[in-house]
């Protein structure tokens, strides 16, 4: 017991131009313990693990791992000392294969130098049968899911041996059934001594599997605790630093008429799906990874081709080609990677903010900046944005705050309906209550939302109808009254198609 | 019976689906097959031996470039300095290897082996490299500014090396590695053969290889893994230039002078080869070695048939623009298909 401390981080701190991000924070693991690291979007966590891992340099403070004073410059060192890390949202090199992503560094190769493509494979295959993780070494990365890659990444992460495994929101993208899995293979990896740094935002899963809990704010220290001294509310309120009352906002409001119809559409993912949307109508659109959610609502809008069927906006049939036509029929998507399709990373928070909408900006030939800048500040002061100034190129804000910049946008175009997809995947506390206030007043204007989300206590308390997909079908419809987490799961699973 | 159409357009797409990912895989290698197919039915002499060891010995040393600039491609970078590396190297190699009884040589009265002068044209070529590497890996500066400061400097260099006047009269073991056969194989080819070999083993099998693969896919997940992202990228515009390097020797060689004008616009065949054959200049991380060589073969039997057939040279040009265009839209369809 004399070092029960696998790793002691004592006051970092770490400015960026115009940013303390941190300031003489402190982290204290616990061998064989999994340990959670709290905070909103920009508290700081990411900052710290970054500095941890090699990315950043500390500007003060030591770092203390197994007894060992360590100055970590590059990731190989941390790798090489036993420190590995679970990157949130980093994708992988998409043209290799699974096994190579795995070991990428770290190829075993032959007597002659060349890499052992058979050694590799086998190895991987090995880990990942052990992980019961069920995914083909030989695959390319970019042919499989979202949630499979966040199972690859997990995988790699654990291929290090390492005695620290950081973890950056990795259930962000998995299924119910695989956090189960993950969390079976944390248990493991505790039995063996190993330290788990814990970063997430779902509540349940920080009650579930952490032992303690260290809560920063604003690039401040505030607490460490055992979890089971803690409650959610009182960890939110740490947290956030005042109480949250009512986190959905949640009102009935008035139906009005239907807003979009949908009959018999298929797509690529989808098949024979319809349903309708009221203005005024929150419509709840859940399913398990694959069910054909993100599908069905890139037919509607415009973004793959659709075959058969028919939409109708406002009662009159509509032929959506483009996005472009869902646009002008009033709708608008935010989408589901926010990386890929949705942010232009290098541009400033207005720019990714008015891009979508500068029709409406046009004096003649010329952009009204002025009226801009007017709105654009408006939507800072109402999503509250934390940036040092509107000119910000977008990526150097945080996650949480990429995503209230992306739903500005479409809030500045004024649509009658907003599809949300995983609105606030990867988003703090605080933030998620601030959307679903703006969803609530959205609706309450007589607009309508469709909301993807895979975090069933955000579609029970935000839908007023609810929607159930199964491997592509539309597999029934639940009422706000009649709906509860276990017949969503039971639809969603598929159970119920067995009548 | 909605449900049998719905299948039957199910079944539909998965079929289209499947030829397009054979296509996208072997397109190159088809469509080569089909011009091919086209070029010996058009003309009879095109398949005669002689034109066909012909068309590859042309196309040999803008291949040997080619190779190594799919490398750097592969990284996500681009390397404009390559033409003007055979035309540096060229000279040097050619000074070193001038017949001992010429009064007027470069370096009058030398007489060196040959592997001097091979070494010299290799070892000229990687230190351009070095240089490239070093501005794209250490500086970060854009590979495109990077290597067109070092296209325009290294052509500057050879033209001062020999006061721009050619160095000819070399020695007949220097002009065999150009003009000379191996076995009835001319000796370009058997060169670009082995290379071809080396660099597919490189690319394909070794960490080097894997590592540029890596890093053009996505460079901060393998600086996150652990790489030496710097290094690599260093490596592999070495190898390219030294690739050039050799591509210099051999093209002084075959015409029996080093002259440092040498190799202009090689670089851009080289990159149109490479782009051809598949390599994307769009996302990093996609290229091969077979598809390369496949990709200069179609330029080099295009030219041919259009000779054979005497369209005229200023037609020709038009002709390959539109096929370089055609091949990059190509591999924007197969980038789209991946979505």
């Amino acid at each position: 017991m004399e070092n029960e401390y696998a790793l002691s981080m004592e006051g970092i701190s770490k400015q960026f131009p115009g940013v303390r991000a941190l300031s003489n924070v402190q982290l204290r693991a616990r061998k064989g313990t999994v340990h959670a690291l709290m905070g909103e979007n920009g508290a700081g966590k990411s900052t710290l693990m970054k500095c941890l891992i090699g990315i950043y340099a500390p500007d003060s403070g030591t770092i203390t791992f197994k007894g060992e004073r360590l100055n970590i410059t590059n990731t190989h060192y941390a790798l090489s000392k036993g420190i590995s890390m679970i990157h949130q949202e980093l994708s992988p090199i998409p043209q290799m294969t699974v096994a190579e992503n795995i070991y990428l560094g770290r190829e075993p190769v032959t007597w002659n130098g060349l890499v052992d493509m058979g050694k590799m494979n086998r190895m991987a295959a090995e880990l990942l049968e052990r992980l019961h993780i069920k995914i083909k070494p030989t695959a390319k990365m970019h042919e499989l899911s979202i949630a499979n890659v966040q199972l690859a990444e997990i995988a790699k992460a654990v291929s290090y041996n390492s005695d620290l495994i950081i973890m950056d929101e990795p259930t962000s993208a998995i299924t119910e059934a695989e956090v189960e899995g993950l969390f079976k293979i944390i248990r493991s990896l505790k039995a063996q001594g190993c330290a788990i740094i814990y970063i997430s935002h779902k509540m349940d899963e920080i009650f579930k599997i952490t032992d303690e809990v260290t809560v920063f704010r604003d690039g401040q220290y505030i607490s460490t605790d055992a979890t089971a001294h803690l409650t959610e509310g009182k960890l939110i309120e740490k947290m956030v630093g005042r109480t949250l009352t009512d986190m959905f906002h949640k009102e009935t409001t008035d139906m009005g008429s239907v807003f979009l119809d949908v009959q018999n559409l298929s797509g690529k993912g989808f098949r024979n799906v319809s349903f309708q949307v009221k203005r005024g109508e929150i419509l709840g659109l859940a399913g398990l990874m694959g069910a054909g959610r993100t599908e069905l609502m890139e037919g509607v809008f415009g973004v793959t081709r659709t075959h058969g069927g028919t939409i109708k906006i406002k009662g009159k049939e509509v032929s959506i080609k483009s996005p472009a036509d869902a646009i002008r029929g009033g709708m608008a998507l935010l989408t589901e990677d926010r990386k890929l399709t949705g942010l232009y990373l290098n541009a400033s928070v207005r720019e990714n903010m008015f891009i979508a909408n500068i029709n409406r900006y046009m004096l003649g030939p010329f952009i009204n900046f002025g009226k801009i800048e007017k709105d654009c500040e408006k939507m800072r002061g109402l999503m509250r944005i934390k940036t040092p100034s509107l000119m910000e190129i977008i990526k150097n804000l945080s996650g949480g705050n990429q995503q209230k910049v992306l739903i500005s946008r479409w809030l500045l175009t004024e649509p009658d309906l907003l599809i949300l997809d995983e609105p606030t995947r990867g988003i703090d506390v605080g933030a998620k209550s601030e959307i679903y206030r703006l969803m609530t007043e959205f609706v309450r204007s007589g607009k309508a939302i469709i909301m993807i989300s895979s975090e069933l206590p955000e579609v029970l308390g935000m839908s007023d109808r609810i929607m159930v997909m199964h491997t592509g079908d539309k597999v029934g419809e639940l009422s706000r009254a009649e709906a509860t987490q276990e017949k969503i799961l039971q639809m969603a699973t598929g159970m119920s198609l067995t009548a | 019976m909605e449900v049998t159409t719905a299948n039957k357009a199910a079944t539909g797409q998965q079929s289209t689906q499947m030829l397009s990912s054979i296509f996208s895989k072997y397109g190159i290698f088809l469509i080569f097959a089909a011009m091919v197919v086209g070029a010996s039915i058009l003309s009879p002499a095109f398949l005669s031996s002689t034109n066909l060891i012909n068309i590859v010995r042309q196309m040999s040393i803008v291949g040997l470039i080619a190779l190594g600039v799919t490398g750097v491609i592969v990284s996500a970078g681009i390397d404009l300095s390559s033409g003007s590396v055979v035309g540096l190297t060229a000279v040097v190699a050619a000074s070193l290897a001038q017949s001992p009884d010429n009064t007027a040589a470069f370096y009058p009265g030398l007489h060196l082996p040959l592997i001097v002068a091979v070494l010299a044209a290799c070892a000229v070529g990687a230190l351009v490299g070095l240089i490239n590497g070093s501005l794209v890996a250490k500086t970060r500066i854009p590979p495109f500014i990077a290597t067109l400061g070092t296209y325009t400097a290294i052509r500057g260099l050879a033209l001062l090396y020999t006061g721009g006047r050619p160095i000819s009269d070399l020695t007949d073991a220097y002009d065999f590695i150009g003009q000379g056969d191996l076995l009835g194989v001319p000796v370009p080819i058997v060169i670009l053969v082995v290379m071809a070999v080396v660099t597919h083993i490189l690319y394909a099998h070794t960490k080097f290889g894997k590592y540029i693969y890596a890093i053009g896919g996505n460079e901060q997940a393998a600086r996150v893994s652990g790489i030496d992202a710097s290094k690599y990228k260093m490596l592999i515009y070495v190898y390219a230039s030294f690739l050039a390097g050799l591509a210099g020797l051999v093209v002084s060689a075959r015409i029996g002078s080093g002259q440092p004008g040498l190799g202009v616009g090689y670089e851009l065949d080289a990159i149109a080869a490479a782009v051809i054959g598949g390599t994307s200049l769009s996302a990093g991380g996609i290229g091969t070695v077979a598809g390369t060589i496949i990709g200069a073969l179609i330029i080099g039997v295009l030219n041919n048939i259009l000779d054979l057939m005497n369209v005229s040279a200023y037609f020709q040009q038009i002709i390959k623009g539109c096929i370089i265009v055609g091949a990059v839209i190509l591999d924007q369809l197969k980038q789209r298909g991946r979505k």
